[in-house]
């Protein structure tokens, strides 16, 4: 049986927001959920300024490390319910916000442990395809530090790209530099 | 259950355009420059949201309804299936589909073109694909326009596509493009797909069975996602 060529991707450009944008969209969680942490940053390209036209969309576990029956988890794990999806807009000045709960650890099915993380796609115009990256948390020294993503990182200052600032109780700041000085780590997924 | 193994997605290569492309002006300051890292596919990569009836109501297809009035232009139905790879149905998935007006005009604040507005037209679309993997939308034919790109730049009349998929390694955000479009061969965003075959992928054909007499001409577009990784049984997905 033979291969079905992929359709290749185009960029997402500078009206998608006349589709893509919905009202609960950053709400992966009501906002008040007890539990709920903020993520939320900017995104800014190679000469710093802000990128205005950006879509910031985020997948991530359950806070048990569930996928809430995904047929795609070979454990099946999970009926919370928990939408898992976030996508938000960034406004003028490159911003976007996210409210969650926070991810499980999640399990590599080989004895390894993946910490907490959410899996990122940025699409905007100028990007002919999305670009993906990670969030870890900082309060998960002990977890980042076994994560085999992260330890595939050699260089400290690119690792340290894809870990969250706390800002505030809950509260949590991940900025995207889409190239340059501090550019944030992307993956070929 | 702590042992198990994760069946990865295939991993096309030459498919996507690449994030620096020299004819596309925006990709200048946007496009990394550091190499992308390789991610495995674990848990969080094979899985992904499943958006189906809850975020569409029937008439979300219907691009030419919702309004007091029709919207101008040439009605089209625009149809087809969205597979992955191995050729199976990607059932139940959310496609959410913008574009312009039938005078090249998007409804939004930043298009600057003077063409005008619709009032009957707002130019977004949803559905949910079927256990065929078919989707559906009746809307009307878009229209070229200008950008600043280059001198004398135009868009090539297109219908942007945006699909989930079952996993997010399945994510796909597109354009799709009409038969015989005399723009097509000096458009930077259709021409940085590197693979001329895969440039041909993203035209539609027009399709006299889909077209309905007196009413709608019709066009076909089949989606194909990444699916997983060949084994030797080549098996179907996993549903």
């Amino acid at each position: 049986m033979s291969r079905l060529p992929v359709t290749p991707s185009q960029t997402v450009g500078p009206f998608f927001a006349i589709a893509l944008p919905w009202p609960d969209g950053p709400f992966v969680v009501p906002e008040g959920t007890p539990g709920a942490i903020t993520i939320s940053g900017r995104v800014t390209d190679g000469a710093g300024e802000p990128v205005p036209d950006a879509l910031v969309e985020v997948w991530q576990a359950d806070p048990d490390g569930g996928f809430n029956g995904h047929p795609g988890d070979p454990r099946r794990t999970g009926t919370s319910g928990f939408r898992g999806f976030g996508r938000c807009p960034t406004g003028a000045d490159g911003g976007y916000r996210i409210v969650t709960l926070r991810p499980g650890a999640l399990p590599c099915g080989d004895g390894r442990t993946e910490a907490p993380h959410l899996d990122v796609s940025v699409f905007a115009r100028g990007l002919l395809d999305r670009l993906v990256t990670r969030i870890y948390f900082p309060d998960e020294e002990g977890a980042n530090a076994a994560d085999p993503v992260l330890q595939s990182l050699s260089l400290r200052s690119r690792r340290d790209t894809l870990i969250a600032t706390a800002a505030g109780p809950g509260e949590f700041r991940f900025d995207i530099r889409l190239q340059g000085d501090g550019e944030t780590v992307f993956f070929d997924v | 259950m702590t042992e198990f193994t994760v069946r990865p997605y295939e991993r096309p290569r030459g498919v996507h355009p690449p994030y620096d492309f020299a004819g596309y002006r925006s990709s200048a300051l946007r496009a990394p420059r550091q190499p992308l890292v390789l991610l495995p596919h674990r848990l969080t990569e094979v899985t992904g949201p499943l958006l189906g009836a809850q975020r569409v109501t029937a008439v979300d297809a219907d691009l030419t309804a919702g309004h007091p009035g029709e919207p101008q232009g040439e009605r089209i139905i625009l149809t087809g299936r969205v597979l992955d790879s191995g050729g199976s149905p990607v059932r139940r998935a959310l496609v959410e589909i913008w574009q312009t007006n039938a005078a090249g005009r998007y409804r939004h604040v930043n298009d600057q073109h003077s063409a005008p507005l619709d009032p009957n037209f707002t130019g977004l679309g949803r559905c949910v694909s079927g256990d065929d993997g078919r989707y559906r939308f009746v809307t009307i034919k878009p229209g070229a326009y200008p950008w600043r790109n280059h001198p004398n730049a135009w868009r090539p009349a297109h219908v942007h596509f945006s699909l989930f998929g079952h996993a997010f390694t399945q994510r796909l955000v597109t354009q799709m493009y009409f038969p015989g479009d005399p723009l097509l061969p000096l458009d930077p965003v259709f021409n940085s797909v590197p693979d001329p075959a895969g440039r041909q992928r993203l035209i539609a054909s027009f399709d006299l069975a889909t077209t309905e007499p007196e009413w709608a001409l019709g066009y076909t577009w089949d989606i194909v996602l990444r699916g997983r990784e060949a084994t030797p049984f080549e098996g179907s997905d996993d549903e």
